[in-house]
């Protein structure tokens, strides 16, 4: 299988992921605003898997639609980051993962707009958008969790402690990542390192909150080796196609 | 849930370039910014506007309708402060 196919199964089991783990939040939201806030980026974000997963068919070149790479792979072959199948947890928890996440993204969809590849920039270019929403939005609830009561600012600097140890994997690269990059296609994700680090602390200082030293990285989502948490989030996701094979919206 | 509830903002949206900014609606937000991004994801998800504006409703100042017969009843009986007593010259449309 070709890697720039690997590549963007990479992306677009991301973006698919975490936009499912939002859609559990649709009705259950802390208030109704909020709960239309995230519905919406559950919405951009499986939007963005859609565009995608549309692309790698292509690019797959096995007959295979994008219907099929959304939900009728196993669990070991989606390829996302630990980090987005975490549980939604209590709203701090929900909105530190979105934050690590948007923070990332943001950089990675920047870098992408001048990729080789034309499909891939101008799915760039349109994510970016909506994206830097997302980081604005979470960046603005971690301010204001982390320097808020004390409640909201020992909950939310828990979550921090808790999802910390899945961050490192957004820079997680192999062979595939070697080869994309080789051919311009793909973002050097090492480069996009200290930048990161740089946008996530000036976060964190106006929200009053640090990241733990506890350095212990989890990694393995990227090559399907997933957290428990990813078959069951599957097994919701993938209902109606195996329910009902071939059923269609 | 907290049992706390959020102030409430008025929020005006101008739909396109060169018409004024309309009130569409309120919504719950803990400060202005808050309410500028939650009018965002209530009252433009379809497109419905370039421009938000945020108002606190505590500050919203209003007259008391127990007052509403002197306010607005005296202007009923003035029918010539309508621009329709000109005779409209033949030919002009879309008067």
């Amino acid at each position: 299988m070709n890697s720039i196919y690997k590549y963007i199964l990479r992306i677009a089991d991301d973006s698919l992921i975490l936009g499912q783990r939002l859609s559990e939040l649709c009705g259950h939201g802390p208030a109704i605003e909020e709960d239309i806030a995230l519905t919406n980026i559950a919405l951009d974000l499986i939007g963005q898997a859609t565009s995608l997963y549309e692309y790698a068919a292509i690019v797959g070149g096995e007959g295979k639609t994008a219907d099929d790479l959304a939900f009728l792979r196993f669990e070991r072959e989606y390829t996302n980051v630990l980090l987005v199948e975490q549980p939604n947890g209590d709203f701090g928890m929900t909105i530190a993962r979105q934050w690590f996440f948007d923070s990332f993204r943001v950089l990675f969809y920047e870098a992408l707009l001048t990729s080789t590849d034309q499909q891939l920039a101008a799915i760039a270019a349109k994510s970016l958008k909506e994206t830097k929403y997302h980081w604005k939005h979470s960046s603005e609830w971690l301010i204001r969790l982390g320097d808020g009561t004390d409640e909201s600012h020992a909950r939310v600097q828990k979550s921090l402690n808790y999802l910390h140890r899945y961050t490192e994997e957004l820079f997680f690269m192999d062979e595939v990542d070697a080869d994309v990059i080789a051919q311009g296609i793909g973002v050097d994700l090492l480069a996009l390192k200290p930048i990161y680090d740089q946008k996530i602390e000036e976060v964190l200082l106006q929200a009053t909150l640090e990241l733990p030293t506890n350095n212990w990285k989890q990694v393995g989502g990227r090559v399907g080796k997933h957290s428990e948490h990813l078959g069951h989030i599957l097994s919701e996701l993938q209902y109606m196609q195996r329910a009902y094979p071939n059923m269609e919206w | 849930m907290s049992t706390k509830v959020w102030p409430l903002w008025e929020v005006f949206i101008r739909s396109k370039q060169g018409l004024s900014h309309k009130h569409v609606g309120s919504l719950h937000a803990p400060d202005a910014e808050m309410a500028v991004s939650n009018a965002r994801d209530l009252y433009t998800r379809r497109s419905e506007g370039v421009s938000i504006w945020v108002v606190e409703s505590s500050q919203v100042f209003a007259n008391d309708p127990a007052d509403s017969d002197p306010l607005f009843e005296p202007s009923q009986t003035k029918i010539y402060r309508h621009p329709t007593f000109y005779e409209v010259p033949e030919g002009i449309e879309h008067m």
